[in-house]
């Protein structure tokens, strides 16, 4: 925890977990999704099932998914902000076994008809994790530059990744891979100390076998 | 946070020469690899959000549940009447204590301080300290250090969220930030600084997290008054010479440990205390959240 995690976040209330982490998931979720949402399948979970309503968790959410921070004053009536951007939502509860108790699925589908399942949970203090992308374990907390590559479940993409970084002097922090099945489909979740140069994310997306290259950096003018 | 004591902060200080403030912001600069400039903007801007927040109290709006709000402006002009007991100082403290608790309740902008459940305590005691002895932001700024400092050493060793550590955590945590900024603004060494912020949350061990219905509005908004008022008297203990005999670091570890001991009703699951009493579940008996429906 840094010294802004105890002091802060500027957050509209009333909870740091349920209404500050909630927004901010819907936020990753749209990043994540890499274009306007226009269709979303809130499902709430534990404590955010239960006290979701009393605490925002709801408006947050959706506030999030169009873009706004967890210090945004309209966050309170992002449900009208959400007709005037034509965001359909609709709200629901999930059946998770062993899930943080404050976890929500968003079932997500942008402007170009992108769609994206994410499920994420609200740590406390404003701090989320992005448990899972596309039923694929992910794990993530995007506090770092972290760079999500989908690729297919075969020898050399990890090495790919890695020389690039190595070539742009780009320390890895942190890295996780997963997959569903051996030769299946598989993410890398690579955090790192610095930012990834744009022309590098370019070069990834066009390899064989790489079917999805995600980056997240919001770390870029909050320090 | 490199910080692991607040011992160590005091001797940090005793041997570089510097204060408790300049020891913090040292520490935030070596950790997150920022410049000095850097930090001091980003806290001056928690400043700036603090006293902006205070100024936009709005009376008349309630929580979700209708149960919160109003109180900060009945406070307020009561001190104004001149009737207040403890006097206009203090009294201002609690009315502008309340007024955040409210705020942060109906969905305002706040600085969680450390929480969101405890944000009008820190810009309580600060703002009314400002008007009263007209002092500069960058010296609020500089003891807005002081207590952040003094949060992350009870977030390493102890907790600083109510589902972990009970109210004692939040509100306790806050107090004894508080108590330590005032202390500081007061002209107080590194050792009173740890003393206040020792006797601050002394005074509030063992007060459990039983918000009502779940939701952070009863009994929360006062209990920022408590931790308020408490850092104004644990600030002045220690500027009068009076030291805590449990040693600071040793009452942050007993506040761990008391919170480990904490049954878990009382932990911010609004399932004891008074969340349980049947006031309270009168208050939630139609409504269709805050009772794990």
């Amino acid at each position: 925890m840094n010294l802004f995690d105890i002091l802060g976040p500027v957050m509209v209330g009333p909870s740091s977990s349920h209404t500050a982490g909630a927004v901010r998931i819907g936020q990753m979720t749209r990043k994540l999704l890499g274009e306007k949402p226009v269709k979303a399948k809130i499902l709430m979970y534990g404590s955010f099932s239960a006290t979701g309503l009393g605490h925002g968790t709801d408006r947050a959410l959706v506030a999030g998914l169009l873009g706004m921070s967890p210090d945004d004053i309209r966050i309170p009536d992002s449900f009208s902000a959400a007709k005037e951007e034509g965001l359909v939502y609709e709200f629901g509860t999930a059946n998770l076994s062993g899930a943080h108790p404050n976890s929500v699925i968003l079932e997500v589908e942008g402007e170009n008809g992108r769609e994206l399942n994410v499920q994420a949970c609200s740590l406390g203090g404003g701090r989320i994790m992005i448990n899972r992308l596309d039923g694929l374990d992910v794990n993530c907390t995007c506090e770092m530059p972290t760079l999500i590559v989908h690729n297919l479940d075969q020898p050399g993409h990890v090495a790919e990744v890695t020389s690039m970084l190595a070539h742009k002097s780009v320390n890895i922090a942190n890295m996780s891979l997963y997959r569903d099945k051996r030769g299946g489909s598989a993410v890398m979740v690579v955090e790192t100390d610095q930012d990834i140069p744009a022309e590098s994310l370019k070069w990834l997306e066009h390899l064989e076998g790489v079917v999805k290259v995600t980056y997240i950096n919001v770390t870029e003018g909050e320090r | 946070m490199s910080y692991m004591s607040l011992n160590e902060i005091e001797t940090d200080c005793l041997e570089k020469g510097i204060t408790f403030a300049e020891a913090i912001l040292l520490d935030d600069v070596n950790e997150r690899g920022v410049d000095r400039q850097t930090s001091q903007r980003t806290m001056a801007g928690m400043w700036e959000a603090m006293k902006e927040a205070d100024q936009n109290y709005d009376a008349s709006l309630r929580s979700h549940s209708q149960l919160v709000g109003g109180a900060g402006a009945a406070m307020k002009s009561y001190v104004g009447e001149g009737r207040a007991l403890c006097g206009k100082f203090a009294g201002n403290i609690i009315a502008s204590a309340l007024a955040m608790g409210e705020s942060n309740a109906c969905m305002k902008r706040i600085v969680a301080a450390p929480t969101a459940g405890a944000c009008g305590v820190l810009p309580a005691v600060l703002v009314n300290y400002q008007k009263e002895y007209g002092t500069s932001d960058e010296r609020i700024t500089e003891a807005l250090y002081v207590a952040a400092g003094i949060g992350q050493v009870i977030a390493g060793r102890a907790y600083i969220a109510g589902a972990l550590g009970g109210c004692q955590a939040e509100i306790g945590t806050a107090s004894a930030m508080a108590a330590g900024a005032l202390t500081y603004l007061g002209g107080g060494t590194p050792s009173q600084i740890s003393h206040a912020c020792a006797m601050a949350l002394k005074n509030l061990l063992g007060l459990v997290c039983d918000p009502v219905g779940g939701l952070v509005e009863v009994p929360c908004v006062k209990r920022n008054v408590i931790g308020a008022v408490n850092a104004l008297s644990a600030a002045d203990m220690s500027l009068a010479g009076i030291e805590s005999r449990i040693s600071p670091d040793q009452v942050i570890d007993a506040m761990k440990e008391i919170g480990d001991q904490m049954h878990p009703t009382l932990k911010e699951t609004g399932q004891g205390g008074l969340a349980n009493t049947p006031d309270a579940h009168a208050m939630f008996a139609d409504r269709t959240e805050g009772n794990g429906k």
